[in-house]
């Protein structure tokens, strides 16, 4: 045994109170999310008779199922009935909601930082698999099922098994109109959309140390799409400048000794990691996916693969049939793809940097093809209208609309039609994703703007010659 | 929750890789509760058109497949979405089991608190499993958890699965119950927790 410890280490060790012989411990959950769709959990709650164990540690939040136009009445009942629901769970458990009219309203993974309720440190879980988002403040969060949000509405806590340790190193300055998202879809088409199953990953290097926040956050979202456990950032000055302020954060004396506490929270020099992967910010180039997992993403100055000249066959089958379902031909240019509509939103691209990333390109611009802009929560919104950036989009011909995970998801009613091709900020690409029969390829929000005023996919450098970006 | 031992059943070869959760059950049947009915939609769109007819073809539309209690998919089943409804889909449509050569780990918990078996073979094993489903579908596959062994046409193929996992299947294991035996570890974490952590406690 070593005193050297990674960052995760320090993190599980803090909240460790069962080992048992076959590795299961007992972890503390220090915070907990539940949305419309936790409706599952609260009916096995109220089955077994139980009760809600901390609900000042658990948040409910309306975000997937929220429409984002014409919000006062919801149209659809079935969405209504899913809104309500939490409504009542929450009031029943006497659970703090951040509801369809609450100004703080917004998705859970943004709203969590943006309200001081992620910090440093803490483990903390949601149902929902993107919860691995609140990894870049060096917290250890992560996604579970029904079963164990029922186990932590009623315990407050909840059985893990420790994951394997893998460190990804980003080093360099990256360039001008390059971002996470890149460095994500770069990370997952290098390794797979299953690469780090059973892992958990600490993000680490130059490059990552001058992410902001909004940045890190994207990062540690997307680390889900390569199938780790988690993700994580060690906090740092970033990290503190960005807590200090916020509504549910420490305060004063409080805050300093979290401070301190925090400054303990990063890998040991000689801390050991089951798996290195490294990457140089200098070859992360704007980059697309063409296909049905994230995984197949490709810089945009390439073009669509060719299952005849794969030696996997089953590599070429999977080709074949995203090809396929994409409506793609082998060998084609992706700055060919034509677009049938864009969205920017979605809790990995949707906060005020993302937005104004877009907008530093529509700007004095006109889209090509119709679009959808929903902020990450209402104070983004708030802010970006501040900003003046609502009436960039608004001009460029793009919808300007609540705040919430629409088209990401598709269940609010926000849907691409079957058949049309999206150019998306979100996370997944997957077959249907956005809505049956829908095509997705995902990007950073400036690349989502690119193909916007393109009408087909393009490189965002383009956009930003001359330009302050 | 139901006891998995053995299974002696019929397998569909579902031979796909990268079936995430929003295959297994799309986003816009989340909203049905599990007592209202979702093994109907079970891989919805995978089998059926925009019409709604099943596709020829799809290996769970053939006759010899319909019944099958067992499927046997690619890499990554599962990946995605952390949707526990997407298990709800599988065991409520009479499935037990599903085999492939790696799980997404929110959906293997999920499967493990409901009873259903995710059993991890080698690519090869896969692929020799699939073949022999596709040559023999009449036949039935046996399951032996304790011993971790597929039986299947004559060859015998080991599985992999996590020890606690297995254990909860074998028993039926109530993870609540065992937790609120912990009830006086939980309360003296977190009076220590919170004299060391206090920030983190918000009232």
């Amino acid at each position: 045994m070593t005193d050297a410890h990674t960052l995760f280490d320090k993190v599980w060790a803090e909240h460790e109170i069962v080992r048992q012989d076959n590795g299961e411990c007992l972890l503390w959950i220090d915070r907990h999310f539940v949305h419309e769709g936790s409706f599952h959990a609260f009916n096995q709650v109220k089955a077994r008779g139980g009760t809600v164990a901390e609900p000042g540690l658990t948040f409910g939040v309306a975000d997937h199922y929220v429409p984002t136009r014409h919000r006062r009445e919801i149209a659809n009942p079935d969405i209504a009935r899913m809104v309500a629901l939490l409504k009542e769970n929450a009031g029943t458990h006497e659970i703090t909601l951040f509801g369809l009219d609450d100004p703080r309203q917004g998705i859970v993974h943004v709203i969590g930082p943006e309200q001081g309720l992620t910090l440093p440190g803490l483990v903390i879980v949601c149902g929902d698999s993107h919860t691995s988002t609140h990894g870049a403040f060096g917290a250890l969060s992560f996604g579970i099922g029904a079963s164990e949000v029922a186990h932590v509405l009623m315990t407050q806590t909840l059985w893990q098994k420790k994951p394997k340790r893998m460190r990804v190193t980003v080093d360099g300055a990256l360039a001008e109109g390059i971002g996470a998202k890149d460095i994500a879809l770069t990370l997952i088409a290098r390794i797979g959309a299953d690469g780090a199953q059973g892992h958990a990953i600490e993000f680490a290097g130059s490059t990552i140390r001058n992410l902001s926040m909004e940045g890190r956050l994207t990062l540690c979202n997307m680390s889900i799409e390569a199938g780790a456990r988690c993700g994580m950032v060690a906090p740092d000055e970033t990290t503190l400048a960005y807590v200090r302020g916020r509504p549910f954060a420490p305060q004063g004396d409080m805050l300093d000794r979290a401070a301190q506490h925090w400054q303990t929270l990063h890998s040991d020099a000689d801390a050991a990691f089951e798996r290195e992967v490294t990457l140089a910010a200098a070859d992360v180039v704007p980059i697309v996916t063409w296909g049905i997992t994230p995984a197949d993403a490709l810089p945009i100055d390439g073009a669509v693969p060719d299952p005849a000249r794969e030696s996997n066959p089953a590599r070429a089958t999977q080709i074949a049939e995203a090809i396929d379902y994409m409506g793609l031909t082998p060998g084609q240019k992706l700055t060919d793809v034509r677009i049938d509509r864009v969205f920017i939103g979605s809790c990995t691209n949707s906060r005020i940097e993302d937005l104004r990333a877009a907008a530093a390109i529509l700007a004095g611009r006109t889209s090509k093809v119709p679009g959808l802009v929903s902020p990450g929560s209402t104070s983004v919104k708030r802010q970006a209208e501040d900003e003046g950036l609502d009436r960039i989009f608004r001009t460029a011909g793009l919808e300007w609309a609540e705040s919430g995970c629409s088209m990401c998801v598709g269940i609010n009613g926000d849907l691409v039609p079957p058949g049309e091709r999206c150019a998306s900020s979100t996370n997944r690409n997957f077959r249907g994703r956005q809505g049956p029969g829908a095509r997705t390829h995902i990007m950073s929000p400036a690349m989502v703007a690119a193909a916007a005023v393109s009408g087909h996919l393009a490189d965002a450098r383009v956009f930003l010659a001359g330009r302050k970006g | 929750m139901e006891k998995f031992t053995t299974l002696s059943a019929i397998a569909c070869p579902l031979g796909l890789a990268n079936v995430d959760t929003d295959q297994i059950l799309p986003a816009r049947f989340l909203k049905i509760a599990r007592a209202d009915g979702l093994g109907r939609h079970l891989l919805h769109d995978l089998r059926r058109d925009e019409a709604g007819n099943e596709r020829p073809g799809f290996p769970l539309n053939e006759p010899q497949w319909r019944e099958a209690k067992i499927l046997v998919a690619g890499r990554n089943f599962g990946g995605g979405s952390s949707r526990e409804a997407a298990v709800y889909a599988i065991y409520d449509s009479g499935i037990r089991c599903v085999i492939a050569p790696s799980f997404g780990d929110i959906f293997s918990e999920n499967a493990t608190k409901n009873g259903l078996l995710t059993a991890i073979v080698s690519q090869a094993d896969a692929d020799a499993m699939t073949a022999a489903l596709v040559r023999e579908p009449g036949r039935a596959m046996t399951i032996d958890l304790e011993r971790q062994t597929i039986a299947h046409a004559g060859a015998t193929y080991p599985f992999a699965i996590d020890p606690s996992r297995r254990e909860r299947l074998l028993k039926g294991l109530d993870d609540i119950g065992l937790t609120m035996g912990y009830a006086d570890r939980i309360a003296a974490f977190r009076t220590r927790d919170r004299a060391l952590h206090g920030w983190k406690y918000l009232s």
